[in-house]
């Protein structure tokens, strides 16, 4: 009996770990900026939420992306719900790239990640600098892009290794 | 032509329209409903006021509990690097000590003869109500320079209050919730503070560069700064009083022109003062 319980809290740990890590990252904000390297940072929700809406959506869950959104916006001191819409745009990218993949290609979904980040980066932009009128640095967003981009093929990678042992552990 | 036209609908409509499974919300409704979110945060109606409120209550407290581990692990790499630092340290506080010591007893007698020709030219002299509140959240994001501190509303705390770190400027009070605040840093893009820059007197715009330094804005290009010149607060505009030290002006160093390294490091913020200012009678 204590064993089954045991397996069932294991088994219900990793199937949420992905949701987890979101919260955390949203709450901490770790993009290892604090390192002082010029222009060094990377959006790690983007990462997480595109791999896993494209791979297996019902992890995460639209509802809790987007209220993970909201606390990011609060963290980050952005006015509420600008978060939740550029979370939700890649969930929508990501959704459609499901939609007609037939035989997926980590070399295709890391291009089209780019072209995601990019696009929700430049709505973020645009609504922040002329609808709020908050000015940001264009060249920091440049380099978070580039930065996030390239370390999705990494996360990929260890993602990928992480949903063949659910997959082995029928999860 | 047609086929792949209706192939790219049906791939849209499956993506936004569909809930798919386990899902309770369809993403296009949660979309519309981020963009109406947005435009009653632009509205800035009362009800959007509290929900910020609200959320930004549960949020502060709650990244502050999750970033305690990251906190700690960078305590400690910090005080790994002091630990090694500490003999050039020793040998420069030394030598500063020695300068200070010089310069304590003539700004004494400053301090007293400027109180003495403010009176005599009837200028204010200004009251000020101090805070001291401890920093819950410093997540230095590239995008907004802030953090977020435990005393809001509750403690009287109001919106442009000045925040000290020791008697340097390190921002001011831009958001304040019930019991937290967040004070926007000096460093941040959208801080814009009046200054005056000694010597010369040079009266000025301290913006932040959304990097550890600022630079001066809105100066004549007739007018010439020198190196290491110290950047004071003006007073102008009545929200800070003149004079509060914010940073040092430098022409040149080994990687920017013409920045301003402020006094206090802005990634190192642990206690700050939170200061209002207001004019009392001579």
């Amino acid at each position: 009996m204590s064993s089954k319980f045991r397996n069932t809290i294991g088994k219900t740990f990793l199937l949420y770990l992905p949701l987890l890590l979101l919260f955390i990252s949203v709450f901490n904000e770790f993009d290892f900026n604090y390192l002082n390297y010029k222009y060094f940072s990377f959006n790690f929700p983007f990462i997480l939420i595109f791999y896993w809406s494209l791979k297996r959506i019902e992890t995460l869950g639209y509802g809790f992306i987007f209220i993970a959104g909201m606390f990011n916006d609060a963290v980050l001191g952005f006015p509420i719900g600008i978060s939740s819409l550029t979370y939700l745009i890649i969930c929508g990218f990501a959704a459609y790239l499901r939609n007609i993949t037939l035989r997926p290609s980590l070399t295709k979904d890391w291009l089209y990640f780019l072209f995601t980040i990019s696009f929700a980066n430049s709505i973020n932009y645009f609504l922040l600098v002329l609808f709020f009128s908050i000015e940001i640095n264009y060249y920091e967003i440049l380099g978070n892009i580039i930065f996030t981009f390239l370390l999705y093929y990494i996360f990929a990678h260890i993602f990928d290794i992480y949903r063949k042992i659910l997959l082995r552990i029928k999860i | 032509m047609a086929t792949s036209r209706d192939d790219f609908v049906i791939a849209i409509r499956s993506a936004f329209l569909k809930k798919g499974n386990q899902q309770r919300f369809s993403l296009i409704g949660l979309i519309f409903f981020s963009v109406g979110l947005l435009i009653l945060s632009k509205i800035n109606l009362p009800f959007t006021n509290y929900l910020k409120i609200t959320l930004n209550e549960i949020v502060y407290r709650t990244s502050f509990i999750v970033s305690v581990p990251e906190k700690k692990i960078l305590d400690l790499s910090n005080k790994i690097q002091d630990h090694y630092n500490v003999y050039n340290d020793y040998v420069l506080v030394k030598e500063k000590i020695k300068t200070l010591e010089s310069k304590k007893y003539e700004t004494q007698f400053l301090e007293v003869e400027n109180k003495r020709l403010k009176k005599t030219i009837n200028e204010y002299i200004f009251k000020s109500d101090e805070l001291v509140a401890k920093v819950l959240i410093d997540k230095n994001s590239p995008f907004l320079k802030s953090v977020i501190v435990n005393k809001g509303s509750k403690d009287k705390v109001k919106l442009g209050m000045a925040v000290l770190d020791g008697s340097y400027l390190v921002g001011k009070i831009v958001e304040v919730n019930y019991s937290t605040s967040r004070a926007l840093l000096v460093s941040d893009l959208n801080s814009k503070i009046p200054v005056g820059i000694e010597p010369g007197n040079i009266q000025s715009i301290l913006s932040g560069t959304g990097k550890q330094n600022g630079k001066i804005e809105y100066l004549e290009t007739d007018i010439l700064i020198k190196d290491k010149s110290i950047v004071y607060t003006s007073g102008s505009g009545g929200l800070f009083k003149s004079g509060i030290p914010v940073g040092i002006y430098h022409i040149e160093t080994e990687k920017e022109y013409e920045v301003v390294h402020f006094f206090s490091k802005l990634s190192q913020l642990t206690f700050v003062k939170l200061v209002s200012f207001e004019e009392g009678s001579n």
